[in-house]
């Protein structure tokens, strides 16, 4: 996705040095950088994160030829900032563990090789103001801030965020197999923490 | 020639490049045909969705006006060599 008019335009004012386009911004794309810069660095580290993309966006703000989205962009110079600061940024291998425990089906001595044991109960039954409710967010949100670091970054931007998946690619330089692989296990393993959560209750089960 | 049919173990790793769009044709129907004949992996997908719509709603935050405070500064020292 390329800049679009409005953000061109917002871009250009803040070039003129117009502090009301800049706080424009600011409230438009602060937010998901935050959240981005949470997911990514840390509860203690995101705030300065995102002060130091703006920062950094304002610096480099002449050279910005406009050839992704404002956000892309944006989102782009967080990820850059938080990995830095990460002491730990070993590059993670992707593990093979697989999305469902093995355990989970029938093995091949079992009346029925490679299909569940018990089948996931339907959450069609659970209350909306239940399963959205604030609970199970923390229990969301608590999976995704455990995740490794590239399949929480992952995670955050496509779906947290909503960005495209070939957005994601530009703003992580991913492959296109390997951000697939990183949200497969993603959203599995957030799956399964709710699961847990919902069987501990006995929700469904 | 007879293509074997999907399992639950195999549905589950490929069921994001399915809602994805990434799984070719042939591979993406045997899945369809699998959901036709489980509800167990119905539920599943059912799971996926309903969670993608709930981390979605994961983004209701304003800008802390401490944080705000500090930027308008950034933004003046910005400008201010900006015209020197």
């Amino acid at each position: 996705m390329i800049l679009g008019q409005a953000d061109a335009d917002l871009l250009e004012r803040i070039r003129t040095g117009d502090e009301r386009a800049f706080e424009e911004a600011v409230r438009a794309y602060g937010p998901g950088l935050m959240r981005v810069a949470r997911f990514y660095a840390g509860e203690g580290a995101a705030d300065e994160v995102v002060q130091e993309t703006w920062v950094t966006f304002l610096k480099t703000l002449d050279r910005f030829e406009g050839r992704s989205s404002l956000r892309t962009w944006l989102y782009g110079i967080a990820t850059n900032i938080a990995r830095r600061r990460r002491s730990s940024d070993a590059r993670m291998v992707v593990k093979d563990d697989p999305a469902v425990d093995p355990d989970r089906f029938w093995d091949e001595t079992g009346p029925q090789p490679g299909h569940w044991k018990r089948f996931p109960p339907a959450w069609n039954e659970i209350p909306d103001e239940r399963l959205l409710g604030d609970e199970i967010r923390r229990v969301v949100e608590q999976a995704i801030s455990t995740l490794p670091e590239r399949q929480r970054a992952v995670i955050v931007l496509r779906d947290v965020e909503g960005l495209a998946s070939d957005e994601v690619r530009d703003v992580l330089d991913l492959s296109e197999g390997n951000e697939r692989v990183l949200l497969h296990r993603a959203r599995s393993k957030v799956r399964r923490a709710v699961e847990i959560y919902l069987e501990g209750e006995d929700v469904g089960a | 020639m007879s293509v074997p049919r999907m399992t639950c173990r195999e549905l589950v790793e490929v069921v994001t490049d399915y809602l994805e769009g990434a799984l070719d044709p042939d591979e993406a129907a045997r899945l369809e045909r699998h959901l036709d004949n489980c509800l167990g992996c119905r539920n599943y997908l059912d799971q996926l969705a309903r969670l993608r719509e709930l981390v979605g709603t994961l983004t209701e935050d304003d800008v802390d006006p401490e944080a705000a405070a500090a930027l308008a500064s950034a933004f003046a020292a910005w400008r201010e060599g900006r015209s020197m």
